[in-house]
């Protein structure tokens, strides 16, 4: 069975249409790249998919492990395995980041009907993680996001889908803001958890994030719908000629 | 954080009504007639034993109450109280003051013990392997203090901690020093109602160079029905001292409005410190808006002494209405003020609360931080006033105020009175108003909290500064306090 | 009805009724609106025979005590007559603008420039207006706060001459329009002047007053301006009160912001003893924007009170408002803002900020700023400073070789510059830079 299954996708916010049709299938295992021109919808399908209250589906289906999503709350799709690394992560002041990540976890497994993480155990996994991404004590003790630098947000996003092991994992443009040195520790945490069960959507509009993460199935995106679909080197294309040909093609 | 997830456990855990302490203690319990006269004044200083001239202060305030109006410029409503219909004195039957343990009505005993707030020393002791977080408690149970933990040991170190009613007669000296010399006799229409007719509450006198050697505590219990609360607490901190209190209550869930008007008077004198810290929790009326504690509270500290500081932290959950502005005077050169407060409001709740900082003395500084939350159909001000009068060179303030809203019904509003009458001074205020932040909210939710769990892990961030003042044990508490009074706060 | 207790009141509150209701007894309003303008005046008339003058234990006036500063009823100039203008002071010119000028209360046609007026603009005298009955002076009355002003109320029942102006729908003006106000006479004398200015539909206008008078007599100037700015029409209102060291000016200014309109105000005050503007701002169309500025320079004895009440009656508004005051010697600022956000107006976004620079020794600034907010999702705040210059910068000034004096005014042009520049009108905000520079040089130099 495909791990993420989406039919016929139609998504608008405030009466503007956006998505326009998208199917997409991700199995087990599978890395995807989504790339496409400033406005082609990418951003939302990823909002869409994680449930973001602003935007409307208006026809379509989307299934996580053969379960409809859309019509699970957003923490319930997040029990159910999905995860969203947010482009621009959220600054909570006075929400210690390690607070955060506990409460994130157990939420999530109480979710699951799993048992709490042990308080010795749950701080022995985070200073590992957090050590291979370079997050010091320091930023865990912070409010979550609150003065880290951009890249610094980025990694705190990779260290939350490190210890919440979701079984789908949507990076919305990632690599944006990210110098070279912070792409490929991001990048490395990515790879990291790449595994037979779990499933990549990556969202990028740059080829760069793709050397790093080698997808195995890259897919272009134009007014809302999935325009062509190829193997990695489409992207080598792509980075060569530009969305150009896309915009006219459309239009 | 565990606190989070238990409370949102806790909160689920409970039936119908959200606050805990609803419960009322079958005891009986002997009255002063129902309503209001001379008679009553007399009725209670006779109960007391007190001496000829407490009688007269309170016949003093009595008359002067009676030529006084009720203030309005407060932004609460409610239908006008009869004080008539209140009993002015209520004492349990088997415990007409402050013994032994063992002389204490067992039902009091377990009515503290399922509040949470043990009386028994050896128990604290057996309990606690740290002895530094031991807390002396003094338990005000209606109109009467039933038992003071701790007192032998505070003694050796010549701290005097006991009811108000017992200092009157055993430091009278004291007492007459002090006692209305921060709040006067007329000062409010409340505070003169309270002069005439407190029943009991704490007295603290911690002496010269003295830091107090453990947390003390006064937990205050309303239980008889259409009973009105009039404790009085005086805390002296002589020079160089330095104490911490704390204040906590709760009441009964009965469908009547039930009076609780307290004064507390500090004095700082030379290089003192006072730490005050209150978790308010008294019944808020149901969900309708039915009953819950009417709170017409009194407090101010005199920075008596030079380079003399007094703290205020509050956190105010409950009360059908709260009425409440601790405040400071600074009148020592170098004297500090603080107020940090958290005043959240659910359900028909309505909060009008703030500071004064009034700044007398050279050099004097204050700070203000208040997180008000508003939820449900309250409404919920600030109101603040910082004062640098003529003399009050290089006086400093800083004020944060932030709201937040949490549903469209409620109301957020921030009053603040900012006086510079000197050049030197120094005044900041900064207040915001917002509501949670969606973006906030969904992250949260895409990482799996649940709504409730959500929005009690983005309120404890916003009131985080304030948290921090109190001492450890009083903030995992009132954080646990702040979630559950916001349950059914978002849907 | 019930027996009041008749109140106690003061001698200029007796001379004040009395002239009141000699007022009410003399000529009424000709035309359509007789009616209902003598019924406003009668309201008037009976809310501050209830009332009187507004003082310290009312809230709006807690620190401006009318009982206190309004001490004489001074009779209204207009029954005197122009006084003899020899030895009379001249008004103030904006380059670039056109003038019409009020001496005494009353409209000069000698010193108005009333020719060839841009296509889209009516200006007419209020009696005229009055007469006719049609039209923007309709809406005489419309914009009064609900709470009774003290002021408003005199304003209202002795009202004179004034204004009637009116911006067709579309018509941009772009010649600033100048209304000068200017009192000369050698004795105490009270003007209750009163305009209203309708901005028509996507139109654009620019106006500009200013009061000015006698030096050395306690005039009074009682003005009231009413504003409609219409759907997506642009309104700037720029004000100059330079009233004379011994007048007290009390003006009210009220404005009604339609939907997708652009509000902006500027006020530099320097003169009168005392004085009081009361601002009531109300949105009633949604996506608008307000902007409401201002400098206030006081010296010697001076007392200046800002207050201002801004009604975010409707959703997604926008409101900006700075206040700067600057207090030598032994003066008194006063700055009072209320932003209201009503249950259905969400999506507001309001700032207000008011930020003093105590000079003198004993000089007091009171800062009010309020919040009441009713709807859940707004973003508002408010921030107030009161405090001294700053030490530092005042060091390294005359670390670079500034003398102290220098220093002191380079520091305070810059604080107050920071709410100047939001003038749009590049002239008028010269002008007002220029002026306020000419006060702050004669004050530090």
């Amino acid at each position: 069975m495909a791990l993420l299954e989406i039919k016929n996708l139609h998504a608008q916010i405030e009466d503007n249409q956006i998505l326009r049709g998208l199917d997409l299938v991700v199995n087990p295992g599978e890395v995807h790249a989504i790339m496409g021109p400033n406005g082609s919808g990418k951003s939302t399908l990823s909002y869409v998919l994680a449930g973001k209250p602003d935007y409307e589906v208006t026809a379509g289906e989307a299934l996580l492990d053969g379960q409809n999503l859309l019509e699970m709350d957003p923490d319930a799709r997040a029990a159910a395995g999905l995860f969203l690394a947010f482009q621009y992560p959220i600054e909570i002041p006075g929400v210690a980041t390690m607070t955060f990540l506990r409460t994130a976890i157990n939420a999530q497994r109480k979710a699951r009907g799993e048992a709490e993480l042990s308080t010795p155990d749950f701080l022995r996994l985070v200073k590992e993680k957090a050590g291979d991404l370079g997050i010091t004590q320091d930023m865990l003790r912070r409010g979550v996001n609150v003065g880290f630098s951009g890249g610094e947000k980025k990694r705190n996003e990779i260290l939350q889908m490190t210890l919440l092991q979701p079984k789908l994992c949507i990076l919305d443009e990632t690599d944006s803001g990210l110098d070279i040195d912070a792409l490929k520790v991001v990048s490395e945490g990515v790879n990291a958890l790449r595994a037979p069960d779990r499933g990549m959507v990556v969202i990028t509009h740059y080829q760069r994030l793709l050397n790093h993460i080698v997808p195995d199935v890259v897919h272009v995106m134009n007014k809302g719908r999935i325009v062509r679909s190829g193997g990695k080197e489409l992207a080598l294309e792509l980075e060569a000629s530009g969305y150009a040909g896309y915009s006219q093609d459309a239009a | 954080m565990p606190a989070v997830q238990e409370t949102v456990e806790r909160v689920r855990s409970i039936d119908v009504d959200q606050y805990k302490y609803g419960f009322v203690t079958d005891i009986e319990s002997e009255k002063a007639p129902k309503g209001l006269s001379e008679d009553t004044v007399r009725y209670i200083s006779a109960k007391k034993n007190e001496p000829e001239w407490m009688l007269e202060w309170r016949l003093d305030a009595y008359r002067r109450w009676l030529t006084m109006e009720e203030p309005t410029w407060a932004r609460v409503s409610y239908p006008k109280i009869d004080f008539q219909d209140y009993y002015y004195y209520s004492q349990p039957k088997s415990t007409p003051g402050p013994q032994s343990l063992d002389d204490i009505d067992p039902e009091i005993l377990a009515t503290y013990e399922k509040l949470g707030i043990p009386l028994r020393e050896r128990e604290i002791l057996l309990g606690i392997q740290n002895p530094t977080s031991r807390v002396a408690v003094d338990a005000v149970f209606d109109s009467v203090s039933v038992a003071t933990t701790f007192k032998a040991e505070l003694a050796k170190a010549g701290v005097i901690f006991c009811s108000i009613s017992e200092a009157i007669r055993e430091h009278p000296d004291l007492v007459r020093q002090y006692l209305g010399s921060v709040v006067p006799v007329s000062d409010n229409f409340y505070a003169t109602l309270n002069t005439a007719v407190f029943s009991d509450g704490s007295f603290v006198y911690i002496p010269k160079g003295v830091r107090c050697p453990m947390e003390l505590s006064t937990y205050f219990r309303i239980n008889e029905r259409n009973t009105g609360q009039f404790e009085r607490t005086l805390i002296i901190a002589d020079e160089g001292a330095y104490v911490s209190y704390l204040e906590g209550c709760t009441a009964p869930q009965r469908d009547e409005n039930q009076l609780h008007a307290a004064v507390v008077e500090l004095v700082a004198l030379k290089d003192a410190e006072i730490k005050y810290s209150t978790v308010q929790n008294w019944y808020p009326g149901d969900k309708d808006g039915k009953g819950g504690i009417y709170n017409f509270v009194t407090k101010r500290g005199d920075c008596r002494g030079d380079n003399s500081k007094i703290s205020w932290t509050q956190v105010e959950t409950g009360s059908a209405i709260t009425w409440k502005y601790p405040s400071c005077i600074l009148r020592g050169d170098g004297s500090q003020g603080e107020f940090y407060s958290i005043a959240i409001s659910n359900g028909y709740q309505q909060v009008d609360s703030g500071t004064k900082m009034i700044h007398l003395g050279k050099n004097t500084s204050s700070r203000i931080i208040s997180k008000g939350i508003a939820a449900g159909r309250s409404e919920n001000t600030y109101r603040g006033q910082v004062t640098a009068h003529r003399r009050a060179t290089n006086a400093r303030n800083f004020t944060n105020c932030d709201s937040l809203l949490i549903g469209d019904r409620c109301g957020a509003h921030t009053v603040p009175y900012i006086e510079a009458k000197n050049s030197s001074a120094v005044f900041e205020h900064e207040a915001t108003t917002s509501k949670i932040s969606e973006d906030q909210m969904f992250y949260c939710l895409q990482r799996g909290l649940t709504q409730e769990e959500a929005v009690a892990l983005i309120v404890n961030g916003f009131v985080k500064d304030v948290l921090q003042q109190l001492p450890m044990e009083f903030a995992v508490e009132a954080q646990k306090l702040i979630s559950v009074s916001l349950e059914g706060s978002v849907g | 009805m019930n027996v009041q207790p008749q109140p106690i009141r003061t001698a200029a509150e007796q001379a004040l009724l009395a002239l009141l209701e000699r007022r009410l007894a003399g000529p009424a309003v000709d035309g359509p609106l007789a009616g209902r303008i003598g019924e406003l005046r009668r309201a008037a008339h009976a809310a501050f025979a209830a009332n009187g003058l507004p003082h310290r234990r009312v809230e709006e006036w807690k620190y401006t005590d009318l009982r206190g500063f309004l001490r004489e009823a001074a009779p209204a100039a207009t029954a005197l007559g122009i006084s003899d203008g020899a030895s009379a002071p001249s008004a103030v010119a904006f380059p670039g603008a056109r003038r019409i000028l009020f001496v005494d209360g009353q409209l000069s046609p000698a010193g108005s420039d009333l020719a060839d007026l841009e296509p889209g603009l009516t200006v007419v005298p209020l009696a005229q207006a009055m007469a006719v009955g049609r039209g923007t002076v309709e809406k005489f009355g419309t914009l009064a706060p609900q709470r009774y002003d003290g002021v408003l109320a005199l304003n209202t029942a002795f009202f004179g001459d004034g204004l009637v102006i009116q911006i067709a729908d579309g018509a941009k003006i772009e010649r600033p329009l100048h209304v000068a106000h200017l009192v000369t006479h050698d004795h105490p004398v009270a003007t209750y002047t009163r305009r209203l200015v309708e901005v028509g539909e996507g139109a654009a206008f620019t106006l500009v007053e200013s009061f000015e008078g006698r030096s050395g007599v306690p005039y009074q100037v009682n003005d009231a301006l009413e504003l409609f700015v219409g759907d997506t029409g642009h309104m700037d209102y720029v004000r100059l009160q330079d009233d004379s060291e011994t007048a007290l000016h009390l003006s009210t200014v009220m404005v009604d912001i339609g939907r997708d309109a652009k509000f902006h105000a500027f006020g530099l005050t320097t003169g009168a003893i005392a004085s009081r503007v009361s601002l009531y701002g109300r949105f009633s169309g949604t996506h608008s924007h307000a902007g409401i500025r201002g400098v206030t320079l006081l010296k010697d004895r001076q007392h200046a009170d800002v207050t201002l009440l801004l009604d975010h009656a409707v959703a997604h508004c926008e409101s900006r408002e700075l206040f700067k005051t600057v207090l030598f010697d032994e003066t008194r600022g006063v700055f009072q803002g209320k932003i209201v956000v009503r249950p259905d107006a969400q999506k507001t976004d309001g700032r207000m900020m008011s930020q003093a620079l105590l000079i003198g020794e004993t000089a007091e600034m009171d800062n009010k700023p309020e919040l009441e907010i009713f709807a859940d999702d707004v973003q508002c705040g408010h921030g107030a400073t009161a405090g001294a210059l700053d030490e530092d910068l005042l060091f390294y000034l005359k670390a670079r070789g500034l003398p102290a004096k220098e220093a002191e005014a380079l520091l305070i042009q810059a604080f107050v510059g920071e709410a100047l520049e939001f003038v749009e009108e590049e002239g008028l905000r010269e002008a007002l830079i220029a002026r306020a520079e000419r006060w702050l040089n004669a004050r530090t130099g």
